[in-house]
């Protein structure tokens, strides 16, 4: 893409063509206005294509066998660990990075910060394909995935922390993809759909933020169903919920930031001009917000032994762990985002923000996984699931970037027709600028 | 700006309380004073009086249709298996019941007999999203195959580890563990097929109420032989079946540090705080909102819009 960009090729970002100054159709949107074989060819140029395209041809072979001869057969099939690295890291890492939907459609939209605006659209497709995943990834641990639905038409358990899980899930992620259909709209050009979903914005937002306290809290209260296996350090009857839901929201503006560092390295050619600028203005924003919530998530960390007496469990070698998931996981990000932020220097910031990913994959992990039957034995989950885990964040990572490609996330997309357009840009006194965009398009099918 | 806003309030609101009033239902099952199942039926399992004949065994196995063993039921061979860093033998999805043997110091090895213990307050149960599992007023923990989904979140909860699952199977997996014989016996006032075939007279069924005044007058009787401890009285809020031994629990596995209330008040912290995020969050969050947007001209949704149009060309 980016030789394309340089030779002068526009990606479509209106509704009109500008060299033939007619409107795109849908097929044209999906190649990005390239010709089947340019877009073609410049897929083969992309290192991350062929990467992807080894792993999902070894990936989808170990999905099929595992719907074909059961989860025995993927995974290690303990009774004594009920879960893997589907729920392991599929649920428990992935609901809380994408916290970042919430967070920012609540700075926007309630909090009425506008110069986060630029970087809410990503933040809230962070939020939808996180949760969009993490159901994929309990597709693929249910026993019965066909059975998905029970909790919500055939049989209610409504005493259970997870029916609570399961719904609040299930809707947000409507609400979800409401929130982002803004984007969809604008792509598609369906005006009025988008004032609609305009006028509910603030109704989203608040179900947005009251689903989102509880399914992250309540994601940290499924544990406290297993007081004997969860080591205590790791277990606190009272405070796991407030742990999860408050490390949830460093977690998911650290993600945030991570996410738009990999965009504008990768894929810059597709970001407005306007969203690269404002970006680390918002990056060091984003990371003043999450040094808050580490600190906090810190002090509570901390009253949370004290509440429960464990100080001696940090004498064992399970409390040494411990202390390393919250020096490397929580004050180790503090510092360097603190350092980042103090200095401005927005390179640090970022660095903070994956360390402190890091640190939430660390600290879920731990729970569900390492410190689970921490009395019992360890288990290391089986090849072939370690197989399918990757498989499907690789399938997170392509479906996340044919988005990004195609919808104005992290470019606006530019409404007016094009008559208004040269009027605008004629009043504007820039001559020629359309003129040189639809020379230079038309260069691109030299380019093969 | 001000009516809509109002408007959005309430709508917002009412849909919290319908959520709310939704869980707070749901709550009220699982709390209140609970006295337990007054008819309940119970197990006594007297540990000192096994041989390790795994006769229960058998018997479950032939009661419950499960496939034969590798191993024959009369092969002690068995007892020295070690699965997972030492550990032994488990309750899986082809057999419900499993003896194990523990040598001793002084004197010959004890045997102990594990199987679903019937909890009054079943872990499993009041974790569980899809009410699989019911708690008959026979005192026996079943489970509804129908409407399992397959997440194991009742095997993450129980706290005694029996509940297996069927993962060799594809298509449809299930829950497997002990039902108490439910469905061919203990309905009918019979007890379950391993009492029936014991050789050593080890379990002795009839009303938990009962089975717990037994325990006790056996120990007050051989204090010499039994520790001072019926194991399951309150555990986990009291289970079905409840063990007398001769040596102290925790040198036959039993896990003497669990809880005495029921798992399910460990979530009641967090359940109970649900209505409250529900009912409070729409209005502070409104609040907020109100307050730091207002006296903004842009504050009508409609010209954020024009915003983005004007920021463009």
């Amino acid at each position: 893409m980016r030789s394309l960009v340089n030779n002068g090729y526009q990606p479509v970002d209106s509704p009109v063509d500008e060299g033939t100054k007619r409107h795109w159709g849908f097929v044209e949107k999906l190649l990005l206005g390239l010709t089947p074989r340019e877009y073609l060819s410049q897929a083969m140029k992309n290192p991350l294509n062929w990467v992807l395209g080894v792993l999902f041809a070894v990936g989808f072979p170990v999905i099929i066998y595992r719907f074909v001869f059961g989860l025995g057969a993927v995974t290690h099939s303990s009774n004594d660990y009920p879960w893997g690295l589907f729920l392991g890291f599929g649920l428990f890492v992935m609901v809380p990075l994408s916290a970042s939907g919430f967070l920012l459609g609540t700075t926007v939209e309630l909090f009425g910060r506008k110069d986060f605006k630029p970087i809410e659209r990503l933040g809230l497709l962070n939020g939808l394909l996180g949760y969009f995943f993490a159901v994929i990834y309990l597709l693929m641990d249910l026993g019965q995935p066909w059975r998905l639905p029970y909790p919500m038409v055939v049989a209610w358990g409504t005493a259970a922390v997870l029916f609570l899980v399961g719904w609040h899930v299930a809707v947000y992620l409507t609400v979800q993809i409401v929130e982002v259909s803004e984007a969809f709209f604008e792509w598609v050009h369906w005006p009025m759909a988008k004032i609609f979903i305009k006028r509910i914005t603030i109704g989203l937002t608040i179900a947005g933020i009251i689903l989102s306290t509880l399914h992250q809290g309540a994601l940290g209260a499924l544990f406290t169903y297993a007081p004997s296996k969860v080591h205590p350090l790791w277990y606190s009857q009272e405070f796991l919920w407030i742990f999860f839901f408050t490390s949830s929201i460093y977690a998911g503006l650290c993600m945030l930031i991570a996410v738009s560092t990999v965009v504008k390295k990768t894929m810059a050619w597709r970001c407005s001009d306007e969203w690269l600028k404002k970006l680390d203005s918002q990056t060091i924003g984003l990371a003043r917000g999450a040094s808050m919530a580490l600190i906090t998530y810190f002090v509570i960390k901390v009253v949370g032994i004290a509440h429960d007496n464990e100080w001696a469990y940090l004498a064992t070698g399970w409390g040494q762990w411990y202390i390393l998931e919250l020096a490397v996981g929580v004050i180790l990000p503090l510092v360097v985002l603190g350092y980042g932020i103090r200095s401005e220097r927005v390179g640090i910031v970022r660095l903070g923000a994956f360390i402190a990913v890091a640190g939430i994959v660390l600290n879920r992990l731990n729970t569900a996984l390492v410190t689970f039957n921490w009395n019992l034995y360890p288990e290391i989950p089986h090849l072939l699931e370690t197989i399918i885990a990757v498989t499907v964040f690789g399938l997170y990572i392509a479906t996340y970037r044919f988005i990004l490609y195609r919808l104005p996330i992290v470019y606006a997309w530019n409404p007016l027709p094009l008559e208004v357009r040269e009027k605008a840009t004629e009043t504007a006194a820039v001559p020629g600028t359309l003129g040189q965009h639809s020379a230079a398009f038309s260069d691109v099918s030299l380019l093969d | 700006m001000e009516k809509i806003t109002r408007r959005k309030f309430i709508s917002v609101s009412l849909g919290g309380a319908a959520a709310g009033a939704f869980v707070l239902s749901g709550k009220a099952q699982g709390a209140g004073n609970f006295t337990g199942y007054p008819e309940g039926m119970g197990v006594l399992v007297d540990l000192t009086r096994c041989i390790g004949c795994r006769t229960c065994e058998a018997a479950c196995n032939r009661e419950q249709g499960l496939p034969e063993p590798a191993l024959p039921f009369d092969d002690t061979s068995v007892f020295d298996q070690e699965f997972h860093g030492g550990q032994k033998r488990r309750t899986d999805e082809n057999a419900f019941t499993v003896v194990n043997r523990y040598d001793q110091a002084e004197g010959g090895p004890v045997y102990r007999k594990i199987q679903c213990n019937h909890c009054n307050e079943p872990a499993c149960l009041t974790s569980c999203f899809v009410n699989a599992y019911t708690k008959t007023k026979e005192g026996a923990v079943i489970y509804n195959s129908k409407v399992c989904v397959g997440c194991r979140m009742c095997m993450t909860a129980c706290p005694f580890r029996i509940p297996a699952y069927a993962y060799s199977s594809a298509t449809n997996p299930v829950i497997r563990k002990c039902i108490f014989c439910y469905d061919t016996r203990l309905k009918y006032g019979k007890p379950p097929a391993c009492i029936d075939a014991c050789p050593q007279g080890v379990l002795t069924f009839g009303h938990r109420k009962n089975l717990v005044k037994i325990a006790h007058e056996r120990i007050r009787a051989n204090s010499d032989l039994y520790v001072d401890y019926v194991y399951g009285e309150d555990e986990v809020g009291g289970t079905a079946w409840m063990y007398l031994s001769g040596v102290p629990f925790e040198e036959v596995d039993f896990d003497v540090t669990m809880q005495k209330k029921p798992i399910l008040n460990n979530a009641q912290d967090f359940l109970s705080q649900v209505p409250m995020v529900l009912a409070i969050w729409p209005a502070l969050f409104l609040g907020f909102h109100r307050l730091s947007t207002r006296g903004e001209e842009d504050g009508d949704e409609n010209s954020n819009l024009s915003n983005r149009e004007e920021s463009q060309s």
